[in-house]
């Protein structure tokens, strides 16, 4: 199958190709290619791409899978309104 | 190994120096970072590029950085895109304090020539449709403001310096500045150790600490700064909206997704960047409160970055008297993004011992020995 054809991050349409180009670049750490791809940034958080990003990067640079790193994991853990956050602290004191 | 001029830190500033020198002709430039490209600060920071201050030198530095920024595209021949959009900054007054500081800071900023005027609440919501008015009284709009990629602006400028044969080191961390008769030797990593007898602070968050490797004490603090994004939606708002009074700004980047945040007043000197809970509270209602429609959006993601904060909150560019070949670039106090053209150029003339393009000795760190540095930026959020 075509590298362009096959998405590894599907919330900001990221595939195998565009990551080999960018790992042929030099830049072999998932935040390095989050940065500049915006894979992982979209609403599931790298919660999809993350392990196959992590096993593309191992396989290139050629390391055991726990030698590489997955992202950064940062709150929210799932997708808040801004409405509903104001409206879950109006009755607090 | 040696090298001509070391530069510790490869966030904007330190890769705007760097290419500057190398532009200029120096060789044997030497770029260490202790993590990776936009690691820190730069990374984190709001995406924002505004001339409005509040302070001359900070609106000279904002203006001539967006005159680079307009070009920079062709410049440096980044293969991709700065995302560089100017649809403006639009900063609300709430008060008749703030109006009052912000009829002034207009003159200042159009006696400079920079293309700004103040507006009426109406006038203002032509321009943000979804803006509430009703707390505003009135607002200030640059129209050549906007916002810029913090990531691929940075990759700009290192690409650029890499072909001009500058050399980095990423993951490998500075712990070391061996000064000899008042003249720096050597600077050790974990690493390697480095020949050089100059030396650039540009370490952001952490300059403080570097600059004590050479006994030279900077008065910086750093202090968590958080933000938050949501999810993309159609393009609805073109400019940043801001208030220093209701603390918050907001912009809808080009990607789609709402870029947003404010200060904590209380916030501890440390070098924190964890997110908080009381953050997306407060920010939810302040956001909500003056741009009711954004409710809707989900937030995707916050985090945090350092504020690395002068006295004046202005930047502390130039060499120190302390000890020779020590230069700094830091004490942004949240604006190094924006101001990083001049940086990189200013220093490298001052570096190079030639004219500096502005007059910056208000930027030298030795304004504040005595404490009577005259002005104080005041636009911060």
């Amino acid at each position: 199958m075509n590298e362009k054809n096959i998405i590894i991050c599907r919330c900001e349409d990221v595939t195998l190709q565009d990551i080999y180009r960018l790992m042929n670049e030099g830049y072999t750490s998932f935040e390095e290619l989050k940065r500049i791809l915006r894979i992982g940034m979209g609403p599931c958080q790298g919660n999809t791409c993350g392990q196959l990003l992590q096993r593309e990067i191992a396989k290139f640079l050629e390391v055991p899978l726990d030698q590489v790193k997955t992202q950064k994991v940062r709150p929210l853990t799932t997708g808040v309104k801004l409405k509903s956050i104001v409206e879950a602290t109006k009755n607090e004191r | 190994m040696n090298a001509e001029i070391v530069i510790i830190g490869a966030g904007i500033s330190g890769v705007s120096i760097a290419y500057n020198l190398a532009n200029k002709g120096v060789k044997n430039i030497v770029v260490f970072d202790s993590e990776y490209l936009t690691s820190g600060s730069t990374g984190r920071c709001g995406a924002g590029v505004r001339q409005q201050w509040g302070t001359k030198m900070n609106c000279l530095l904002a203006k001539k950085s967006v005159e680079f920024f307009e070009k920079a595209q062709e410049v440096l021949q980044y293969p991709r895109d700065i995302e560089f959009k100017q649809e403006g900054y639009l900063i609300v007054a709430t008060n008749e304090l703030e109006d009052e500081q912000f009829t002034k800071n207009v003159l200042l900023q159009q006696s400079l020539g920079i293309p700004v005027k103040k507006l009426t609440p109406l006038e203002a919501k032509q321009i943000v449709p979804h803006l509430n008015i009703d707390k505003i009284v009135s607002a200030t709009y640059c129209k050549t403001d906007g916002h810029l990629n913090p990531f691929t602006m940075t990759e700009a400028y290192y690409l650029a310096a890499k072909r001009l044969g500058v050399t980095f080191y990423f993951h490998e961390k500075v712990t070391d500045i061996i000064v000899e008769n008042n003249k720096i030797q050597k600077v050790i990593t974990n690493k390697r150790e480095v020949q050089t007898h100059k030396v650039v602070n540009a370490a952001g968050g952490y300059s403080k600490e570097v600059a004590k490797l050479a006994n030279v004490d900077v008065p910086v603090f750093s202090e968590n700064h958080e933000i938050l994004v949501t999810e993309p939606i159609e393009k609805i708002q073109g400019p940043m909206v801001i208030s220093f009074a209701l603390n918050i700004y907001c912009q809808q980047v080009p990607h789609g997704s709402f870029i947003m945040g404010r200060s904590d007043p209380f916030m501890p000197h440390s070098h924190n960047i964890e997110s908080s809970w009381k953050f997306l509270d407060e920010m939810a209602k302040t956001a909500v409160g003056l741009l009711p429609p954004l409710g809707e959006l989900r937030v995707v993601r916050q985090w945090g970055g350092l504020y690395n904060i002068s006295p004046d909150r202005q930047p502390i560019i130039g060499g120190t008297k302390e000890l020779e070949g020590f230069y700094l670039a830091c004490g942004f106090s949240g604006h190094g993004f924006m101001f990083a053209p001049m940086t990189g150029l200013l220093l490298s003339e001052i570096i190079l011992e030639e004219p500096t393009t502005i007059d910056i000795n208000e930027l030298h760190l030795d304004r504040f020995k005595d404490g009577d540095f005259n002005a104080y930026e005041t636009s911060v959020v």
